[in-house]
């Protein structure tokens, strides 16, 4: 017990801190010193935050103006603190890709945002939000994080609301809430389809409203790419203007990253194209640990790839399978035929099958496997795709499985069901040519988010000194599987209200030392930019970026998607490291590099998924056992649950750069041991 | 634009009204005509309404023109290069037209006016300055010539257009359209004032080319 | 099926652009719009031209970050985002002619890139609620009668992609001005500011070089969101109460 007693003195533990046995990526990693967040908080879990946000150092305000904050992403987590520390009056720089802070990802969140409101009186509270959210996380997170998080919930929604966003609302003109994703109660808040999108217009339009007040200034169209580190602490980013490919250097007195998930590492995901990992990465090679990479949520519920063009995956709001039997044909012969003329007795509901209890509504990461295993029995429907096999061939595969809405329709009315669905089913038919009134719809698992990031402590602060990380690019509330509205709830949380309240005990030691332009660390990390530039640029060999894209992804998906297994790994970790010593040798990279150069923007982010892929494997090898979003072959039930191995992986894995694998380096691995006294650990069931 | 507009449109529609007074013969036609210079006396000289009218007209067309050209300037600037290929899905043939229809409307007000207030052309026999007095009789005169009915015909064409588009336009504009419903309540009264104004108008002329006004 | 693309290219903002003649096969029906422009770059790429740049990234309607002007309609012939435009709507043989959004304010940066960064400048004059992080007060403490929540969400949705400037015929602004005004108008916490917002945003409109409405209507039939006319006229009665007010 002195490990446990050491993380939180006067509290009782209700685990013991875990002993790994398995050692599946040997050879792969060397093991470095256990990990401790230094910043964990202490005391009863209800009064942690709150003692946390007094005992913080506060800005003098009139210190403020002096102190440069640089903010890359511009999503909820970015433009919540964008907005916020814009109008505490700090000086921010905010950098984003896209043409606009409007644009990025969070915009596509459908669903919806919890919040511990108990608007229904139906029994919630934050105790009961937190408890949610770590079970689901299958008790992968750190608890103090994950209060906090509850706790914050509600001010998010007096936040939004008092900006303007348009939520959901009922006829006394007070806010709705619908249950979401098997929760029992009605917790989440909506904008009907486009929850993401409001709240983010909400944190634009309050960002927008600082850049007026000149506190903050936007730098759209630019891209981080190298980190800059002084005397240990991050001082700045080198970013590339991508319309007249300037290679700039921002200096600031502290650096957060907002720079969303990595799913793209998997090529097709329901990610924007421009998405990516780019800037958590090179701060990964300088020194930021990247924790629990191999999470990846993996949502059940998207359109099937119909081709090898297909360049994205769109997801199906989950709130589908409230109504929609999932089934696929009993026989093979029948996967050809028109759903319509496979006559009932013929078909498998396979989830309702497998667990009568929960049935169409069992979590993602179950629905999900279930429709991969049927398919994989060659019961799968719509069209044949090629598909690279375990052993390297490829042979072609039905990837879909029946979403059917039938019984829906006749029980409650096509126009119940089309006033339920309405954008939703218009979308589908938009994209498949399919009318999903006529039809059953088609659906195939696809990657979603990624609960994996840069490791933070519980002031998002990363193992860099001055280096913070919000929303998806940190990996800290969501343990091992994310709960749906669960996102958008974390990304303003640490937007609005978590990282102003813990970058100011940071900021306090300022202001700063200037760092001149000609330090020989800036002038490192400008040199190094440039040249990595130029290398992409100076290869010509004889493939296009997108293929060794797509080529990465097919392998990730594969031995790294939603069934790994320890030989499927190692297999993709050697094919991997071919592909990435190919790729520097024969990428090919047309135009210039001092304009609008997108395969070049694409060169540096595949070149960084090449190296995290890798990573990815080796977190998914070491960690011998089912949890969340990553499932392990080798580690299931007798009736094909996930197994978790609570004695061995209570941990977070956070991994240290060790140079390139093809160039003999090795990931370190430093474990941070995870240690609960608000909540036990329980092993979940869905049967 | 929209209330100069507005202006016209009741200018318009009274100034047809006046006109459907040819369907009640010669005397009725030139009393009216002599009594639109009489209204408001003695309150107001002799002519005082119809020079009340006429600034009044004169200030809303300059206001009126001064926003065109405003407009115009401003599209054209806002759009220097135009498109290869440009198709119009969502717009009426009247509401792309109302640059031109006006030109077209402003062109005619010349030639209209020179044939009936100023110089008083009668383009049948080329005499100016009306010798008879008689507006009934420079009307029939006038209308007599197909060609120039076919010119008024085609002045009226262009009115219409311009009051279809501009009638909802300028409702629009003052915005009184805030709901579907409103919008589409507009868009009727677009139709209607350009069907009563401009097929009112070309009543008369028509019924003089085929004789059912006559001298 | 088998496509001749015609599409506008142009080195650099300052560059003079053309538009060159692509032969594509192999177009597939379910591929979406953006995936044929992909397959043509992935062939443009091998044969050593450099690929055609155009603006996407969510491809899935949401961000408005796509553009294109696809024959002659601002996203092509469906009502819908050019990302989710699929090649179904074309046939084996068609001439395609791609070009980008085309006004003053928003310049070709490339290709078929244009800079919106006008759009943020406008919401910048007053399109937000003055509500710093930390001082909103309950969330129930207001309600907002439904019916005008719902006009305000119905609004809300514009994705800011220019669709409406790019098929007006006087390049004005003024759906997406509308559609702003209109959703924070509707909501009573968009009151206070309510007639600053409609002055302010007016003036940044008009600095930046748009056109002014004359009520034509291409641009709510050009919007992938059927953000309605009405819109405007809500922003003309809020110009008009906003000048009565002496703002």
């Amino acid at each position: 017990m002195a490990a446990g007693t050491h993380y939180l003195p006067g509290l009782t533990p209700t685990n013991e801190p875990s002993v790994q046995k398995s050692d599946d990526a040997a050879g792969f990693y060397e093991l470095g010193e256990k990990l401790v967040d230094e910043k964990a908080p202490t005391g009863p879990i209800e009064e942690r935050w709150t003692t946390r946000k007094f005992e913080n150092r506060l800005v003098n305000p009139a210190n403020r103006r002096k102190l440069d904050i640089i903010i890359v992403g511009t999503g909820l987590a970015g433009g919540a603190a964008a907005a916020t520390l814009g109008e505490a009056g700090y000086n921010v720089k905010s950098f984003c890709y896209q043409d606009s802070p409007r644009r990025a990802h969070s915009i596509a969140a459908q669903g919806g945002i919890n919040a511990a409101k108990n608007y229904k009186e139906d029994g919630d509270s934050t105790y009961r939000l937190f408890y949610d959210t770590v079970k689901g996380g299958d008790y992968r997170a750190r608890e103090s994080n994950v209060y906090r998080l509850a706790e914050q919930s509600a001010n998010i929604i007096d936040q939004c609301v008092a900006q303007g966003v348009p939520f959901a609302r009922e006829y006394g003109g007070l806010l709705d809430n619908r249950s979401f994703g098997g929760v029992q109660v009605s917790r989440t808040f909506y904008a009907r389809g486009q929850t993401g999108q409001q709240l983010l217009l909400g944190a634009y339009q309050a960002m927008e409203r600082q850049v007026a007040a000149g506190t903050v200034e936007a730098f759209t169209r630019h891209e981080m790419l190298e980190l800059i580190v002084v005397d240990g602490k991050a001082r700045g980013i080198v970013a590339r203007d991508m319309v007249t490919g300037a290679i700039e250097t921002h200096l600031a007195d502290v650096v957060v990253l907002a720079s969303g998930g990595y799913g793209n590492v998997f090529y097709l995901s329901t990610n924007a194209m421009g998405s990516n990992v780019t800037a958590a990465w090179r701060a990964h090679r300088k020194g930021a640990y990247m924790a629990n990479p191999c999470y990846t949520q993996i949502h059940p519920t998207c359109i099937p790839v119909t081709g090898s063009h297909q360049s994205k995956l769109t997801l199906m709001s989950e709130s589908l399978r409230n109504d929609g039997r999932i089934w696929v044909p009993k026989k093979v012969e029948d996967c050809e035929k028109d759903p319509r003329e496979i006559p009932e007795a013929d078909r498998d509901f396979f989830l309702e099958r497998i667990y009568p209890s929960f049935g169409n509504l069992v979590p993602r990461d179950i629905a999900s496997r279930a429709a991969k295993y049927m398919c994989d029995e060659g019961r799968g429907v719509g069209p044949e795709i090629e598909e690279l096999q375990p052993d390297g061939t490829t042979k072609k595969v039905r990837r879909g499985v029946y979403l059917d809405l039938t019984d829906a329709i006749n029980r409650l009315g096509k126009e119940a069901v089309e006033e339920k669905y309405d954008n939703l089913l218009d979308m589908y038919e938009r994209i498949t040519g399919e009318s999903p009134y006529e039809l059953p719809m088609r659906i195939y698992p696809a990657v979603h988010y990624v609960m994996g990031g840069l490791w933070v402590d519980y002031e998002l602060q990363s193992n860099i000194p001055g280096l913070f990380v919000t929303g998806e690019a940190n990996f800290s509330d969501h343990g091992a599987n994310r709960l749906g509205a669960s996102a958008l709830m974390q990304g303003l949380a640490d937007g609005y209200f978590v990282l102003p309240n813990t970058i100011r005990d940071y900021l306090a030691d300022g202001p700063f030392e200037k760092v001149a332009e000609d330090h020989p660390a800036v002038v490192e990390a400008l040199a190094s930019v440039t040249e990595r530039v130029d290398k992409f640029m100076s290869i010509q060999g004889t493939r296009s970026v997108e293929s060794y894209h797509k080529e990465l992804g097919s392998i990730m998906w594969e031995y790294c998607g939603m069934d790994r297994r320890e030989e499927g790994l190692k297999t993709a970790i050697a094919k991997i490291r071919a592909l990435r010593e190919d790729f520097w040798t024969n990428v090919k990279v047309l135009g210039s590099a001092d304009n609008i150069n997108q395969d070049l923007e694409k060169a540096g982010r595949v070149a960084d998924f090449l190296e995290l892929g890798e990573l990815m494997c080796i977190d998914a090898l070491n960690r011998r056992e089912s949890c969340g979003g990553h499932f392990r072959g080798e580690s299931q039930t007798e009736d094909g649950e996930a197994l978790r191995h609570d004695d061995e992986f209570a941990y977070v894995a956070a991994w240290e750069w060790g140079g390139d694998s093809n160039d003999g380096g090795q990931p370190v691995l430093h474990k941070e041991d995870l240690i609960y006294t608000a909540i036990e650990m329980k092993q979940r069931s869905y049967k | 634009m929209a209330v100069s507009g507005l202006l016209f449109i009741g200018f318009v529609a009274g100034h047809m009204y006046g006109n459907l007074k040819a369907f009640s013969g010669e005397e009725k036609f030139n009393d009216y005509a002599h009594h639109l210079r009489e209204l408001g006396e003695p309150m107001l000289p002799y002519e005082g309404f119809l020079w009340i009218m006429r600034v009044g007209l004169i200030v809303a067309l300059v206001v009126h023109v001064a926003c065109a050209i405003a407009l115009w300037k401003r599209a054209a600037t806002a759009r220097p290069v135009k498109y290869a290929v440009k198709k119009n899905t969502g717009s009426t043939l009247s509401s792309r037209t109302m640059r031109w229809g006006g030109l077209t409307i402003l062109v005619f007000i010349v030639w209209h006016l020179l044939n009936f207030t100023i110089v008083k052309i009668n383009p049948s026999n080329g005499e100016t300055g009306d010798p008879d007095h008689s507006p009934y009789g420079l009307l029939v005169e006038t209308f007599d010539l197909w060609w120039m009915t076919l010119i008024y015909l085609v002045a009226m064409l262009a009115l219409g257009f311009h009051l279809h588009h501009g009638t909802f336009s300028s409702l629009q504009t003052l915005g009184l359209t805030n709901s579907a419903t409103s919008r589409a309540r507009a868009r009727t009264a677009g139709w209607v004032v350009a069907i009563v104004i401009a097929g009112g108008f070309s009543l008369v002329p028509l019924s003089v080319l085929v004789g059912i006004i006559e001298k | 099926m088998k496509l001749t693309l015609k599409i506008w290219r142009q080195e650099n903002p300052t560059a003079t652009g053309a538009i060159h003649t692509y032969e594509l096969d192999g177009v597939a029906k379910d591929m979406s719009f953006l995936e044929m422009l992909d397959l043509l770059n992935e062939q443009l790429v091998l044969t050593g031209e450099e690929p055609v740049a155009f603006d996407s990234d969510c491809r899935e309607g949401i961000c408005g970050m796509c553009s294109l002007m696809i024959n002659g309609e601002a996203h092509g012939p469906e009502v819908t985002t050019t990302c989710q435009l699929h090649m179904r709507s074309f046939n084996d043989g068609d001439t395609i002619t791609i070009e980008p959004w085309r006004a003053e304010p928003f310049p070709v940066l490339k290709d078929l890139v244009v800079d919106r960064s006008a759009f943020d400048r406008i919401i910048q004059a007053g399109g937000y609620i003055s509500a710093n992080t930390g001082s909103a007060p309950e969330a129930n403490s207001v309600p907002a009668p439904r019916d005008k929540a719902m006009r305000a969400f119905n609004v809300a949705t514009c994705i800011g992609c220019g669709a409406c400037v790019a098929a007006c015929p006087n390049g004005s602004a003024s759906l997406f001005m509308g559609a702003k005004i209109t959703h924070l108008g509707e909501l009573p916490q968009g009151q206070p500011e309510r007639w600053s917002r409609v002055v302010d945003m007016v003036g940044q409109h008009d600095h930046e070089g748009f056109g002014g409405c004359t009520n034509i209507g291409e641009c709510a039939s050009a919007c992938p969101k059927e953000i309605p006319l009405d819109v405007i006229s809500q922003l003309n009665k809020d110009l008009r109460t906003a000048m009565k007010n002496g703002l």
